[in-house]
């Protein structure tokens, strides 16, 4: 077998293929539309299903705006629809989610209007053509053909808990989702700011399990929402792990409560939590020093690890840099390839990635000098 | 007839054609123009409007040699004019 890495950038979006997860060929940035444009669009969300081998990128052009591109042949052809796969109801009240938004208020009502501004997670569901995509405004929409066409989620739209929702840094926007294998119903999101959400419905509603997370960025310390959570995953012992703008959390079941479980690790702050596809209770986080101080602990790039549901920690894998480092991972810059010995992966600000086999525990550097990394994901290959 | 000029990095959304002859009167409005576009090249004309219909922010579009923005924009008639399309200076 192979792997085949996808990294999105904020310019551009590349591809690195290997037969160990040791030495790399990577190429890009592609082209995804014929006259290459795309190339130095940003690429917030890539996903590659495992069992089919389809890929989605979305491209964000600064000039031409948002799209899905898919692939079929493993990234070296990809086809766009002509019509936007994804595009707001235009009878939709408009909703300024942003602090830029806020002040647009001032302008003309022709010019205030709900508009897709970035995809920034798109997921595979479990059923035959499911995709699911996160997008900036805070929205969730929903293919049912592979990714030609969304669906857009009236329901979350219309969540009571809305007025609580706004813009963090990066942008109003639901970007973290996580289906269920077991259960095609379940699905859980998270956005920045706003909380995490699960459907047992397939979509139709939506309830807020953030309760336990605390935040110090607000004056109520346990709000019913509002939360900056950075990215949520499932353990493969059904462990929920969540990374927020603080602490990491856990909970057996995200309705009953999270517990912040940061206690070994070197600080609380960071973006990527990444779950092993098999090992119960197994994942991967990359520090941040503080929400203030946004560089690595002791200026060092690290991986951090545990195998009991994030009672402990420990830095995991040998092969990274020793001299200072100053590039984070963002939250969805890190992945597994899902293998029965699978491959973990993390890409930084610094355009750097790296690749480790769980059994070999060393990092091979995949790619380096890349622009700054935004999205990481990885498929076994024939 | 109106005459469309695009710009190289969208030139393969028409056939790699740069120029695009749209059957409309002297009078129509550059809005009417680019629903012209869209029912033909649905993927060339959401390069330049958002689906509210908006021209995107990085998208400039001259009429003879005034931007339509400082004309009256979507609105603005034709007029017998050249309607060239260029991606504004932005980026890093």
């Amino acid at each position: 077998m192979a792997y085949l890495v996808l990294i999105g950038t904020r310019k551009g979006f590349f591809t690195a293929t290997s037969d160990d997860r040791a030495a790399w060929v990577l190429k890009g940035p592609h082209g995804l539309d014929p006259d290459g444009f795309t190339a130095v669009a940003e690429i917030y969300a890539a996903a590659a299903d495992p069992a089919t081998g389809q890929i989605l990128v979305a491209a964000d052009s600064p000039h031409f705006g948002t799209s899905v591109w898919r692939s079929d042949d493993l990234a070296a052809t990809w086809h766009e629809p002509d019509r936007a796969p994804m595009a707001f109801p235009q009878d939709l009240p408009y909703r300024p989610l942003d602090f830029s938004d806020t002040a647009g208020l001032d302008q003309p009502e022709s010019d205030q209007a709900n508009t897709v501004k970035r995809v920034w997670q798109l997921a595979f569901g479990p059923q035959e053509g499911r995709v699911w995509a996160g997008v900036e405004p805070t929205s969730l929409w929903r293919s049912d053909d592979g990714g030609r066409t969304f669906a857009f989620n009236r329901s979350l739209w219309d969540h009571p808990q809305h007025t609580t929702w706004a813009s963090g840094g990066g942008g109003p926007a639901v970007h973290t989702i996580v289906t269920d294998p077991d259960e095609p119903a379940h699905v859980m999101i998270a956005m920045s700011s706003g909380g995490i959400y699960e459907t047992r419905d397939d979509g139709d509603t939506w309830t807020g399990v953030t309760k336990g997370i605390t935040v110090d960025y607000g004056p109520d310390p346990e709000p019913e929402s509002g939360h900056c959570i950075h990215k949520v995953a499932r353990t493969a012992d059904g462990t929920w792990l969540a990374q927020s703008h603080g602490p990491v959390w856990r909970t057996a079941r995200p309705g009953t409560g999270w517990t912040n479980v940061s206690g070994t690790l070197p600080s609380e702050f960071g973006f990527a939590v990444v779950a092993h596809p098999t090992a119960p209770g197994t994942a991967m986080v990359w520090p941040v020093q503080a929400a203030m101080d946004r560089f690595p602990p002791d200026r060092r790039i690290s991986a951090w690890r545990t195998g009991d549901g994030g009672g402990t920690w420990a830095p995991w894998g040998t092969g990274l840099p020793t001299e200072p480092y100053f590039g984070n991972v963002m939250r969805d810059g890190a992945c597994t390839d899902g293998a029965a010995d699978p491959g973990w992966y993390f890409g930084t600000r610094c355009g750097d990635v790296w690749a480790a086999g769980d059994a070999e525990g060393r990092w091979h550097q995949v790619a380096a000098h890349l622009p700054d990394v935004l999205c990481v994901r990885a498929i076994e290959v024939p | 007839m109106v005459e469309v000029k695009l710009p190289a990095a969208l030139a393969s959304e028409c056939g790699g054609e740069r120029r695009l002859a749209v059957d409309l009167p002297p009078e129509a409005t550059l809005g009417e123009v680019l629903d012209a576009v869209e029912a033909a090249h649905p993927r060339l004309a959401r390069r330049l409007r958002d689906e509210s219909g908006r021209l995107r922010r990085y998208v400039n579009v001259y009429i003879g040699e005034e931007e339509s923005r400082r004309l009256q924009g979507l609105a603005t008639p034709v007029e017998g004019r050249e309607v060239q399309i260029l991606p504004s200076i932005a980026g890093g």
